[in-house]
């Protein structure tokens, strides 16, 4: 058992606990705390396998800017004591149902093209990573340049959206 | 540093926490953690995709991750001034009473 295999398990652990954390949390800002958790122990799978630039994209991206963002909105709207609704007593063991049927048939069809993977090499981070990084650069700034400029467009988009969504008429109260 | 861990327990981890996203998405009824099942659904899959990724040897995977990431951010930052407005307009975000089209 080397040390790459320990740190996957116990990574494996905190993610899969962290997720179920993020289901049974009743305050939001707990949930919230969970989510950056798990979106951490993915940044480190990200590194395991590989990908500096996409692991530290996770952390700046996902666990910085949206998860503050979701942070602001729970504090602006007090959302973290919100009374809970009527609850359908038939709705949660048929979720639980339901999720255990996908995880099944994800994990059934996993298992039925594994002679597909098993001839792939397993992912390791062996590679050079500067130069896989050089890579990634040039790569994402020629064969991908249209995509990539289109995502400044989409931000753009959703930021005058966002604006014009919250943007309060004039007169109306509240 | 030896590596040998099989791609078939990334894609096992990535397939856990799909589902688990899934379940969120059901059993919740909050919109906000409703939304941040669906932000842990997108990391399942860019996991899946950095672990083919690296066992195929290309960087594609890399680069459709991080336009994945690009994407979610809008989608995010829209979703939640929809729930503002809804907070604003009916003072509650539970997801049940959102069964009207009218404001």
């Amino acid at each position: 058992m080397n040390l790459t295999l320990i740190l996957f398990i116990i990574l494996a652990a905190v993610a899969i606990a962290s997720a179920a954390g993020l289901l049974i949390s009743r305050n939001t800002v707990y949930a919230a705390l969970f989510l950056v958790l798990n979106f951490a122990t993915v940044a480190v799978f990200y590194l395991i396998l590989g990908a500096p630039f996409i692991a530290l994209a996770q952390v700046t991206i996902y666990a910085g800017a949206i998860m503050v963002l979701f942070l602001f909105v729970i504090m602006l709207l007090g959302a973290d004591k919100l009374p809970s609704s009527q609850v359908l007593p038939w709705q949660r063991p048929l979720a639980i149902v339901l999720a255990a049927v996908l995880l099944v048939e994800a994990g059934f069809l996993l298992f039925q093209r594994l002679q597909i993977t098993a001839g792939l090499t397993n992912p390791d981070a062996s590679v050079n990573t500067t130069q896989a990084l050089q890579t990634l650069g040039l790569e994402l700034f020629s064969q991908y340049l249209l995509p990539f400029e289109m995502t400044s467009v989409l931000l753009l988009v959703a930021m005058v959206g966002v604006i014009v969504l919250t943007k309060k008429e004039k007169g109306e109260p509240g | 540093m030896p590596n040998t861990i099989p791609l078939s327990w990334y894609l096992g981890i990535s397939a856990a926490l799909f589902a688990m996203g899934a379940l969120g998405v059901l059993i919740r009824r909050n919109p906000l953690i409703i939304f941040m099942s669906i932000e842990l659904m997108l990391n399942a899959a860019n996991l899946a995709f950095l672990a083919f990724a690296r066992s195929f040897g290309v960087l594609t995977g890399q680069i459709f991750v991080f336009f994945v990431m690009t994407v979610s951010a809008a989608e995010v930052a829209v979703g939640l001034a929809l729930i503002i407005i809804i907070f604003r307009n009916k003072h509650s975000i539970d997801v049940d009473l959102m069964n009207s089209l009218k404001g």
